[in-house]
């Protein structure tokens, strides 16, 4: 029952606590550099201008491929608020991410055929940190399932710290962050226009937008799943430590310029080794 | 009707610009006057962009770019010429290779003068731009629940 009632709720709220830390990020972005900045709900104001305009589209299965890329990064947010296996909720994100690519590449410009690519290798970069995150869990808990995750008596970053630490490394990728904003970004001007998203335009932009509200949730959902154990003031303190991240991720994002792809690799590798391996070997030895 | 002149995102193009009205342009995102109040994005794709900002003449050259860009951009848009360059030709109007202003190419809506256009005029402009936007966006939503009520009558 609790199950489905989480099911229920991510699946309404999600899009406005999304679309709220954008606005969020946009606003302390902007006090950051000394400016007013857009009002709190601009996300909302974007997509709904976005959702009027005319849909043109270079290939028409670009708007299957985004739909399909919606449909699979929802579903693996539910399972994960559902309680799933956290391992199933990953490998439904990455395959929801080909599809994402995909719809990048089919429009066949260079430009967003080339933020395709790099998606790729950003994928290539953050599966490493992802996958041993969700071992670190069952190490902590015994288990895979979200639900069995949040029962504990401890809470799991006790025992994973270096796992909590590569993942909120990777986490600057999947929020689409400088420095590591290569396939497509937030900012406006890049070197490849918008990247993966240059072809998108009117409602396929809108959805892909959408999409991106969704999976933050879930992958702010992650980070929370460290911190809490069965007593529920542990809540509260998820809560603070996700607000805390996104605000150190808005940091970042600030304080950093791109970097190129080889570098990114190079630097997400070695700090999932040396923090999320170096954390496994001492679960596994001690 | 949605309230699209909330979220106005530009594409800012320098034509045969001497840049000085391009730097007024980018002016405008500064701290200072921070277009972003109103939800004015700089972006740099066509596909995304709602309001064309052309600085600078028209020539042989990029005239062929110009209305390109015009044609990628979807409906409904807007076009503002910033600088008198862009409204009239300015003076380069008589070179051999200039054209005249942006009007001469595609539809021009907003004409903002000045030798550079100074900030708070491209602001102004922009924010008539922007009820503009609304006004068409209004149009063609009703023009697409028309279509849609011929195509049931059918």
């Amino acid at each position: 029952m609790t199950a489905l009632l989480s099911f229920v709720i991510y699946l309404i709220l999600a899009p406005f606590i999304g679309g709220l830390l954008d606005g969020l990020d946009r606003k302390i972005s902007a006090r950051m550099q000394g400016r007013i900045g857009p009002p709190l709900l601009q996300p909302f104001y974007d997509v709904a201008k976005l959702m009027h305009k005319q849909n043109i589209a270079v290939n028409r299965s670009q708007e299957f491929l985004v739909a399909s890329f919606c449909m699979t990064q929802i579903l693996a947010g539910c399972m994960f608020f559902a309680g799933s296996d956290i391992l199933f909720c990953f490998f439904i994100i990455s395959t929801g991410s080909t599809f994402l690519v995909f719809a990048g590449a089919i429009t066949n410009s260079p430009y967003s055929s080339l933020g395709s690519s790099r998606e790729l290798i950003q994928m290539m970069a953050y599966e490493p940190a992802v996958l041993l995150a969700c071992v670190g869990l069952y190490l902590a808990s015994g288990s895979f399932n979200v639900r069995d995750i949040v029962m504990q008596d401890t809470s799991a970053i006790l025992f994973l710290p270096g796992f909590f630490l590569s993942y909120i490394f990777i986490l600057t990728i999947k929020m689409r962050k400088s420095p590591f904003d290569l396939s497509t970004s937030h900012h406006p001007h890049q070197e490849l226009v918008k990247g993966l998203t240059t072809e998108m335009g009117g409602r396929n932009l809108a959805y892909y937008t959408i999409t991106e509200w969704y999976e933050n949730v879930f992958l702010l959902g992650v980070v929370a799943l460290f911190i809490i154990n069965k007593n529920p003031s542990s809540y509260i303190a998820a809560i603070i430590v996700v607000l805390a991240v996104c605000f150190v991720e808005t940091l970042i994002d600030n304080v950093s310029a791109r970097v190129k792809w080889n570098f990114m690799l190079k630097s997400t590798w070695i700090s999932t080794l040396l923090l999320a391996g170096v954390n496994l070997l001492i679960l596994m030895l001690v | 009707m949605a309230k699209v002149k909330r979220s106005p995102w530009l594409l800012h193009y320098d034509g045969s610009s001497c840049n000085g009205c391009d730097i007024e342009v980018l002016a405008c995102l500064t701290p200072v006057y921070d277009v972003e109040r109103f939800g004015v994005v700089n972006t740099g794709d066509p596909m995304q962009a709602d309001i064309l900002l052309i600085t600078g003449g028209i020539n042989t050259q990029n005239q062929e770019v110009v209305r390109q860009l015009y044609n990628q951009m979807p409906r409904p848009k807007v076009v503002v010429a910033v600088g008198v360059c862009a409204c009239t030709g300015g003076v380069f109007k008589e070179c051999y290779n200039i054209l005249g202003g942006a009007d001469t190419t595609i539809p021009v809506d907003i004409y903002v003068p000045g030798c550079a256009a100074r900030p708070q005029a491209i602001i102004d402009g922009v924010v008539k731009a922007v009820e503009l936007f609304q006004q068409r966006s209004d149009e063609h939503e009703a023009m697409i629940k028309e279509k849609r009520r011929n195509k049931k009558g059918e």
